[in-house]
């Protein structure tokens, strides 16, 4: 039986194209607003949906995700609440990859054990967790993938050839290839270095690549699925949805179409000349 | 899961073990862009210690520029009004700078030089290890950066100028609760981001692996030299020994070269705020649980839902959620007994110390004065103890006019 997401990719690959993950964190900015984004997000160009986990030290992300963490976090959210939010939305939708992005602590504070039952109950299909390293997480990926869930690794720009095999050993799902050497929201790759990347990835994997971070345009989307299986983008929608809130940081008239309508744009940069 | 709870292992001076784990705690736990910088880090610091050369610059510097060894100073009056056991103190506020913070920078930069890196960050709670980053850093030349809570600027003042005359930049934090635990998460960002030219010197024992090793080893010098000071004052090794603690460094430092001898009993004293059961303190042993942040898995205050809580302490140097990971093992091994003083405690050890004492002792030092007014009396009068006066109060002196209602 293949998982949710390699069918997905092999869906991408029949139909000759590039695909696109959205990042948007669990709950921002409150969680009836976040449920109805996340509903419309297939249809509005989303072929893999990441989710993040709100934690209140996220290390590995800029200032955009940064609050929408603190949103979230001041709107309720929980770990235990992001799993309801899969479980409704999969109630509708039995087809789009949904992959969680956190950090490990609030799993820690779950009980390992019991959140890749409940993550894989409520039909989460991946792991990307920011600051657990190859060295470290065993104690995570082997029940993840024992439930059936896909432990996503990263690679970097400072992930050398000497490094990338221990990357691979133990990847799952797709390899998500960090753009930059930084945090999430600010800088942008030279489109030079993401084709010398993906090259050196392709020469050592058979899985898909997707590269995020500073991927903000759907001009950026094309210059990145030139090269790469998908590409994600996440603190360019979440600024979205950030400008659309008042002053007390509640939802403004318009904010789940206009998001969408942003994803749309996005996914108009894709490539489909695969 | 394993646990060491109990158990007692063959010496608790050999650890950690190759990937940086203290039993269950330590270890590397930050994101793959920071892994390989991590790693080169761990071997070069392993090639410099077992480089001659490099201890010899080391010992160099700590002797003519930090001015070690510190005194063991026998506090006579303070003993007395006690009236229980024999006080000594280890003066880490004799050294340039005025704390023990200066020990590890040192040993720090210089790793970073040999490692070719020519920038400096790092970050600071009550400034204390900025003063002592960008003191070295300007030593040698060197660029620096220092990462401050918004908080942290306001009430340690004298500090922040200090960095600044020494050429340092500071950086203020205005996110989360804008001190320690903020400015380590801006300093991390910033090195994932400048990792080809840049070295973050660690204030604490805490961190992905080799940090929580390598700034013990270059702290461990304070119980090395308090050892061999008793030997020669006293004949024999001291009895207790009292340290505070926030991540932990001043207390590995006293307290690692003693792990061995059994007879020699030892005391972390956390920061207890306005009491562990208001629920606003820093003692992350006494009220935390074991999780993961800032590289390492270790005691930390934390929610049911794993979301980190906001420390509070009057001292800015102990105000943060986490503790090193040696010391969360050396808690679970029951090897180091973990106790801990309020605000009022140590404001009122802070006094005592002044009067009897004329030393005004900063206010991290200060906690464990607290636990040293508690104990020393119990005790008999052939009691060694030493107590790790590991920084001064000049710093201080506004937030304790402050906390007495004094207006300067």
């Amino acid at each position: 039986m293949s998982t949710r997401i390699e069918k997905r990719f092999q869906l991408l690959k029949d139909q000759k194209r590039a695909g696109l993950i959205t990042f948007t964190t669990a709950g921002d900015p409150d969680p009836v607003t976040f449920a109805q984004i996340l509903a419309g997000l297939p249809k509005a160009g989303a072929d893999i949906i990441e989710l993040g986990m709100p934690f209140t030290d996220p290390m590995a992300d800029g200032p955009v995700i940064q609050r929408a963490s603190l949103r979230a976090l001041k709107a309720g959210m929980s770990v235990k609440r992001t799993l309801k939010i899969v479980a409704d939305f999969r109630l509708n939708d039995q087809d789009t990859p949904i992959v969680l992005m956190g950090y490990f602590n609030p799993i820690m504070a779950y009980g390992i054990s019991e959140f890749v039952k409940d993550a894989a109950k409520a039909g989460v299909d991946g792991l990307i967790i920011a600051d657990l390293p190859p060295e470290e997480d065993a104690q995570l990926r082997l029940p993840a993938n024992k439930a059936g869930l896909a432990m996503i690794r990263l690679a970097a720009p400072t992930t050398d050839d000497q490094r990338l095999p221990r990357v691979l050993d133990g990847a799952s799902g797709f390899l998500y290839y960090v753009a930059i050497a930084g945090v999430t929201g600010t800088k942008s790759a030279a489109d030079s270095h993401i084709s010398e990347a993906v090259t050196r990835i392709r020469a050592q994997s058979s899985l898909p690549v997707a590269v995020g971070f500073g991927i903000r345009t759907a001009d950026h989307v094309a210059q990145i699925t030139n090269h790469a299986d998908a590409a994600i983008v996440g603190s360019a929608i979440i600024s979205e949805i950030e400008s659309r809130l008042d002053q007390q940081g509640r939802a403004t008239a318009g904010l789940v179409d206009e998001t969408l309508n942003f994803v749309q744009s996005l996914a108009s940069g894709l490539s489909r000349n695969r | 899961m394993t646990t060491d709870k109990g158990k007692r292992p063959n010496s608790y001076r050999a650890g950690p073990d190759t990937d940086g784990h203290f039993g269950d705690f330590g270890g590397r736990y930050v994101a793959e862009t920071l892994m390989p910088l991590i790693l080169s880090v761990e071997r070069a610091y392993d090639e410099a210690r077992n480089d001659p050369a490099f201890q010899a610059e080391l010992d160099d510097l700590m002797t003519h520029y930090v001015g070690r060894p510190s005194p063991l100073y026998h506090a006579a009056p303070l003993s007395e009004h006690l009236g229980g056991a024999k006080i000594y103190f280890k003066r880490d506020e004799l050294n340039h700078t005025g704390a023990h913070k200066i020990n590890h920078a040192v040993g720090q930069v210089l790793l970073a030089r040999r490692m070719g890196k020519t920038r400096i960050i790092a970050e600071t709670g009550a400034g204390q290890h900025g003063v002592a980053t960008a003191t070295v850093a300007a030593r040698f030349g060197l660029p620096c950066t220092i990462f401050m809570g918004a908080k942290d600027i306001e009430r340690q003042k004298p500090n922040v100028f200090r960095m600044r005359l020494l050429g340092a930049e500071v950086r203020a934090c205005h996110s989360g609760s804008a001190t320690l635990k903020d400015a380590m998460n801006e300093a991390i960002r910033h090195w994932v981001s400048t990792v080809e030219d840049t070295f973050y010197v660690i204030g604490t024992v805490a961190g992905p692996h080799p940090y929580p090793a390598m700034v013990r080893d270059f702290q461990s010098v304070i119980g090395h030299e308090a050892k061999a000071q008793m030997l020669e004052r006293e004949g024999r090794l001291p009895d207790s020994l009292v340290a505070c603690i926030g991540g932990g460094s001043n207390a590995l430092g006293l307290f690692h070269a003693f792990l061995d001898d059994p007879d020699v009993a030892a005391y972390a004293v956390e920061a207890a705020g306005r009491g562990v059961e208001t629920g606003e303190h820093a003692a992350a042993i006494a009220g935390g649980a074991p999780g993961v942040l800032h590289g390492n898995r270790t005691f930390l205050l934390q929610d049911d839902d794993g979301q980190i809580k906001e420390a509070h302490s009057i001292s800015a140097g102990l105000d943060y959620p986490g503790i090193g990971p040696e010391h969360a093992w050396l808690s679970e091994t029951g090897r180091v007994n973990y106790v801990s003083a309020t605000d009022d405690e140590a404001l009122e050890a802070f006094q005592l110390c002044a009067r009897l004492e004329g030393i005004l002792p900063a206010l991290e030092p200060s906690h464990a004065l607290a636990h040293v007014i508690k104990l020393a009396p119990t005790l008999p009068k052939d009691h060694l103890m030493i107590m790790n006066l590991c920084g001064r109060g000049d710093k201080d002196i506004f937030t304790i006019a402050d906390a007495l209602g004094v207006e300067l």
